[in-house]
């Protein structure tokens, strides 16, 4: 068993349609859980995961035993929810969607030994409602687990009881936001809510809650399974485990590949994606997801690790790299971006609702040739005024990191626009 | 007294989903993804009828429903069509895609085609970017979408 190298793709191979319950318990499905329940208390599962060094896998990085261990009074009886958050809804991203479809089992066990290490009787997956395959393969797992008492009423005879109930949405980007996912959650408009209070002490519906991506509880039931120390062999620098890493746009081969973390960029793109298409040359990318700022050529030998990728001067976000060809414009290519922030802001503060347009209407009259100088110092000043701090939610600060670091790396692009037409 | 508005069927279906929540207003989505299955968008009156089915008043029930990609408010054809334009679509010519749909059914976005069997509408990432440009054909994810595919899911 130590030599399991990918546990979160283990089970998924091109032979099988998707992962089964024979086919995920076959290979050690399942035994997380029952050593959770059975052998240890919830703080040790806490411990566990904490001492993995695990962090969020939805683009914050939060660390997940550190974020569990803040729930309080675990103790005490009372109503706690737990939260599968699979709105997976970052352009660029698709990893949470391969997961649940090819193997539902693994979200699920992990979303259990969650539950059971906050104490809490009520799980939700809110899943995206566009993901209809995913839907149907997580209806059918749900019900093949509750038949082999891997949840419901006294888990594996044991003390502990868990109902699943899984959500879909309608469509929309802020919905991925915890806060915002919680209003969704309730039936609400889905703005975000003030913090504090945070959703671990008043979440869903005013009750303990936590919320955690998908791809973050699927690595949970190998850390309980394989334990701590198997799982810190797994990266290659500060961060612990493995992650999936994934590559779009003009490369030879997109796709998705489990890896450890840290992994340098140039591996990603030249060796699994097999590099960039014949006839194109590489300009850029953002290295995980819309949100994220540009990186160039220069960057290739960084490693995809939260804070490699942040010392070179962007996030590691989702890991799924989105790549920026030669002749692709990337001041379109940002306008393509902004287009979409501005559409999904919520419309809950000022700074984002009216600066996003703005944003995309400076960038539409660049592009139409109507634009000047001053323009881009305008942009610039958006990208401060939109930037931490000054908005509501990270809806914004994620909206402008592309557009800031696109005027910072590629400002020639932007001129070329406005000088050919002042000339 | 006024004709009901909602079916025996919707009312069932929609009752059906309140046991997994502790509060009525958390089945407003499904409610209307109920209402919709059957009649393809929500009315008016029909957004009325769920509020009260929900407790819920009006307003708040059409500020979720307007709040949705998915939940049409105005009338749709029998199977929406959504391509994808975020990022990399777009970058991988989804913009095309876009015209060669509205093009081969002779409409612009958002409208129904003749005989009222589709409706194009653009939709954000959807988490397909390995196989860009991405569609959604009803419920069917399409993949590497190209000119030709567009064709063939109108001769089937």
């Amino acid at each position: 068993m130590e030599n399991v190298t990918k546990p979160l793709t283990k089970n998924i191979n091109p032979d099988r349609v998707f992962t089964t319950l024979a086919d995920y318990e076959c290979s050690g499905g399942y035994q997380g859980l029952r050593k959770a329940v059975k052998e240890l208390q919830p703080k040790d599962v806490q411990q566990w995961v904490k001492d993995s060094g695990l962090k969020g896998r939805g683009g914050a990085g939060f660390g997940t035993g550190l974020k569990w261990s803040m729930v309080p009074g675990i103790d005490t009886p009372q109503t706690r929810y737990m939260i599968a958050n699979a709105d997976e809804m970052e352009p660029g991203t698709f990893k949470d969607r391969m997961l649940m479809e090819q193997d539902p089992h693994q979200l699920i066990e992990g979303l259990i030994i969650a539950s059971y290490a906050i104490q809490a009787n009520i799980a939700y997956i809110f899943l995206r409602g566009e993901y209809h395959l995913a839907r149907q393969r997580l209806e059918n797992a749900l019900q093949e687990a509750r038949a082999k008492s891997y949840w419901g009423e006294h888990i594996l005879d044991s003390e502990f009881s868990l109902d699943i109930i899984l959500h879909t949405g309608a469509g929309r980007y802020i919905c991925g936001e915890e806060t915002a996912l919680i209003n969704a959650l309730e039936g609400k408009r889905a703005t975000p809510r003030a913090k504090p209070p945070y959703p671990l002490v008043s979440g869903l519906w005013g009750k303990p809650t936590v919320v955690n991506n998908v791809e973050t509880l699927c690595n949970v039931p190998h850390i309980l399974n394989y334990g701590v120390d198997w799982y810190l062999g797994l990266g290659h620098g500060a961060d612990k485990g493995t992650k999936l890493f994934g590559a779009s746009g003009r490369v030879k081969r997109p796709g998705l590949w489990e890896l450890p973390m840290g992994t340098p960029i140039r591996e990603i793109i030249e060796e699994h994606a097999g590099g960039i298409k014949d006839g194109y040359k590489l300009r850029g990318f953002l290295p995980g997801g819309a949100s994220t700022d540009f990186l160039l050529p220069e960057h290739l030998d960084v490693a995809m690790d939260y804070e490699a990728i942040t010392k070179a001067g962007s996030r590691l976000g989702t890991g799924t790299l989105i790549v920026l060809d030669d002749k692709t414009c990337p001041v379109q290519m940002v306008l393509n971006l902004e287009q979409f922030f501005a559409q999904e802001s919520c419309g809950w503060c000022t700074p984002c609702r009216d600066g996003l347009p703005w944003t995309v209407s400076l960038l539409k009259d660049i592009i139409a040739g109507k634009g000047r100088l001053e323009d881009l110092d305008t942009l610039a000043g958006l990208t401060r005024m939109l930037g931490p701090g000054n908005t509501f939610c990270a809806l914004a600060p994620g909206a402008v990191e592309p557009l800031q670091s696109a005027l910072k790396y590629f400002r020639e692009d932007f001129e070329r626009y406005i000088v050919k037409e002042a000339a | 007294m006024n004709e009901p508005i909602l079916t025996q069927e919707e009312i069932r279906e929609i009752n059906a989903e309140l046991e997994h929540y502790p509060d009525k207003a958390a089945v407003a989505i499904e409610a209307l993804k109920i209402v919709q299955k059957y009649r393809g968008w929500v009315s008016d009156d029909c957004l009325v009828a769920v509020a009260g089915l929900l407790d819920m008043q009006p307003s708040q029930l059409e500020a979720v429903a307007t709040f949705y990609n998915l939940i049409y408010r105005r009338p749709v054809g029998k199977t929406v069509i959504h391509y994808c334009n975020s990022v990399t679509c777009w970058m991988m010519g989804s913009d095309r895609i876009g015209e060669s749909l509205c093009r081969r059914l002779n409409v612009g976005l958002g409208e129904m085609s003749a005989g009222g069997e589709y409706t194009v509408l653009p939709i954000v990432c959807l988490g397909a970017c390995d196989h860009a440009p991405a569609a959604m054909v009803g419920d069917r994810l399409m993949l590497d979408m190209t000119e030709n595919a567009v064709n063939e899911i109108f001769e089937r």
